[in-house]
């Protein structure tokens, strides 16, 4: 250090400031090690980005009183009823339309639509609602604190609360009184590595194919390639949200 | 001006009080059975149901939190914008808000399908949701008020009073913004896709606060048999008058806007023309008896100076401001969304297109009432056991 000049010496404003860097450098490393390992951990936890998991409806297949995917959808996820429409839990519906100014008479199947962009995984305050790096949009049920703010965002109804207590689950789906759930696109199925929905299956048996389901990354899956050579629309474009869900004929 | 001094309310006849505050224990006590029963049973009991998925808990609460906000209006007056007439109502002005936060808090939290849960409310936070946001507003706000009366009432601080109350009155704008917002960005529904909530809500909580902290204060005097001046008192109703018109001009910037909108004009039609009991709720209810009753009642020469046409006032306020939110929340949700445009839907698995029922039961009436008993009841024992009154408020 150099008395010479009476201009301050920069050396200890250098050492303190290092040394503060350093320090501060120590005590978030950790922190921000972890964060990206618990972030990487869930990234590759069963699913992987490769997938995107989605669905085409054909409009023009589905039968008008049919309702095997719907029943099929309770059996495999033990959706048990208590004969109360308002509460009991609905993943998959039929929807019969009939545009106003035509007449045309449309009849189709609505359920969680697996948004790129979830508006239910948005207004969640805990986390619970996610999406999947495949594409799959599924609730924590260890985190879900049954707010409820999921359902008022969704623009699909697709969501139901477990208004009363549950018996007999199944290992397919495990459900939570108070807690919300929805269509879950057969998760169990896709981590099992089958290719087809219980609802597809349903539908398949009853000799409709209404609905496919497949991987919508892969342009050489049947999804992809009906998608390519039909027109196919989402429900409520306008908002954006990139559905999984596809309709023909709507 | 002569020194001001504080003192606990006693009312003139110990019992008063002690059979008051049992009432509002009892009412308390139903609504935590009701609760228990409504967790224990599931939420089918109640009239909730995966249309309507917030009910009439939910309108109290909101109803509460907007009104707690509000009410530290009066400190902030005081304090922030240098009002003298108003300062000596500080503490009160806290006392209230931190009680009908609380009670408006306790109301959100049992109806939640997993109140158990709320360790995981406040642990994980997921940024981009309005509701992690407003749990830290709301456990912020009883922070910042906390530390806001002791500046009030321990001199040895009270130097901070000035910077403490700027940070409490902007906290209180965040907290009702964040409340409106819940309300603001549900692009999904008509009803709620529109950013004027969050500054509506703002100037809903001017007016119900207000109303709330002028009842209970002009209660209040009269229970402990003290005196409140008319200059003062006067202050406070004008102050209302401006806020009921205010709210009232957002009404109708908000309706009209929709109208505007062709893709608003079914949920428009719906709550000011056909909607059954929300047409009613909103003309009757908020317009009439939350706006125009009000408003004659406090201009009107005829009610110059009485007490009473105030506290009349007060009462229609939050009357037609508990219909208001009520309009807002399950009318809001009674009305079908619209998944397919130019389409009417024919038959569906899931009452879609249909305007969804919805009836209160008692157990969520109780619940919501219990709310507003807690906040008197946490405002009666603070009252007597802090120095929060002026002995006096003889102008």
């Amino acid at each position: 250090m150099s008395n010479k000049s009476d201009s301050p010496s920069t050396d200890r404003r250098q050492f303190i400031g290092g040394t503060l860097a350093a320090a501060g450098a120590l005590t978030l490393a950790p922190g921000v090690i972890l964060h990206a390992l618990a972030a990487n951990d869930k990234a590759t936890a069963g699913a992987s980005g490769e997938h995107r998991w989605g669905m085409v409806i054909d409009t023009n297949k589905c039968a008008d009183g049919c309702s095997a995917c719907v029943d099929a959808c309770n059996s495999e996820h033990a959706l048990e009823g208590h004969d109360r429409p308002a509460t009991d839990a609905v993943w998959i519906r039929p929807v019969k339309l009939k545009d106003k100014q035509t007449g045309h008479v449309n009849r189709l199947v609505m359920m969680c639509q697996h948004c790129e962009h979830p508006p239910c995984v948005d207004v969640c305050p805990t986390n619970a609602s996610f999406k999947r790096v495949d594409g799959v949009v599924l609730v924590d049920r260890h985190r879900c604190i049954g707010c409820r703010y999921c359902m008022m965002a969704c623009p699909y109804k697709a969501r139901s609360f477990v208004h009363e207590a549950l018996s007999d689950q199944s290992v397919n789906a495990p459900r939570g009184k108070g807690c919300v759930e929805s269509c879950t696109l057969c998760v169990h199925r896709i981590d099992a590595g089958g290719m087809r929905t219980a609802c597809q299956e349903a539908c398949e048996k009853e000799g409709h194919a209404a609905i496919l389901f497949g991987d919508l990354n892969d342009p050489e899956s049947e999804i992809s390639r009906v998608l390519k050579t039909h027109n196919s629309v989402q429900i409520r474009a306008d908002l954006e949200l990139n559905t999984g869900v596809r309709y023909l004929n709507l | 001006m002569s020194k001001m001094y504080y003192r606990e309310l006693y009312c003139g006849a110990p019992v008063r009080f002690w059979m008051g505050l049992a009432t509002l224990g009892s009412i308390i006590a139903i609504g935590l059975g009701a609760a228990y029963y409504m967790e224990h049973n599931g939420h089918w009991v109640t009239g909730m149901s995966n249309q309507v998925v917030w009910g009439l808990p939910h309108v109290f609460a909101i109803f509460l939190i907007v009104a707690a906000s509000g009410a530290l209006n009066v400190a902030s007056i005081g304090s922030v914008f240098g009002g003298p007439l108003y300062k000596p109502l500080g503490r009160y002005s806290g006392l209230l808000a931190i009680g009908l936060l609380a009670g408006g808090l306790m109301v959100l939290v049992l109806d939640l399908g997993r109140p158990d849960r709320l360790i995981v409310a406040m642990t994980q936070y997921n940024f981009k949701s309005i509701f992690a946001w407003n749990v830290i507003l709301y456990t912020g706000f009883f922070a910042i008020v906390g530390v806001y009366l002791w500046t009030m009432m321990d001199r040895s601080v009270g130097k901070y009073n000035r910077p403490v109350g700027f940070a409490a009155f902007f906290w209180r704008i965040a907290l009702t913004t964040g409340t409106g917002s819940i309300f603001g960005f549900l692009v999904a529904r008509e009803a709620y896709d529109a950013a004027i909530m969050a500054p509506m809500f703002v100037i809903m909580s001017f007016s119900y606060g207000l109303a709330f902290f002028i009842m209970t204060l002009i209660t209040a005097y009269i229970w402990g048999d003290r005196e409140i001046g008319d200059l003062r008192l006067t202050r406070l109703k004008n102050l209302l008058g401006v806020f009921v018109g205010a709210v009232l001009y957002f009404t109708l910037a908000q309706h009209l806007t929709n109208l505007y909108v062709s893709q608003h004009h079914g949920i428009e039609r719906f709550i000011l023309l056909d909607g059954g009991v929300y047409t009613q709720m909103f003309w009757i209810g908020q317009i009439l008896i939350g706006s125009i009753l009000p408003l004659f009642l406090l201009y009107s020469p005829a009610f110059d100076k009485s007490r009473w046409a105030i506290v009349a006032a007060s009462v229609a306020v939050l009357i037609g401001g508990f219909f208001q939110i009520y309009v807002i929340v399950i009318g809001g949700q009674a009305y079908p969304m619209t998944l397919f445009p130019g389409k009417e839907v024919i038959e569906s698995g899931f009452f879609d297109g249909q305007v969804a029922d919805y009836a209160p039961t008692f157990p969520e009436t109780a619940l919501g009432v219990a709310g507003i008993a807690l906040a008197l009841a946490m405002v009666a024992v603070g009252a007597r056991v802090f120095k929060v009154f002026p002995e006096t408020l003889e102008d």
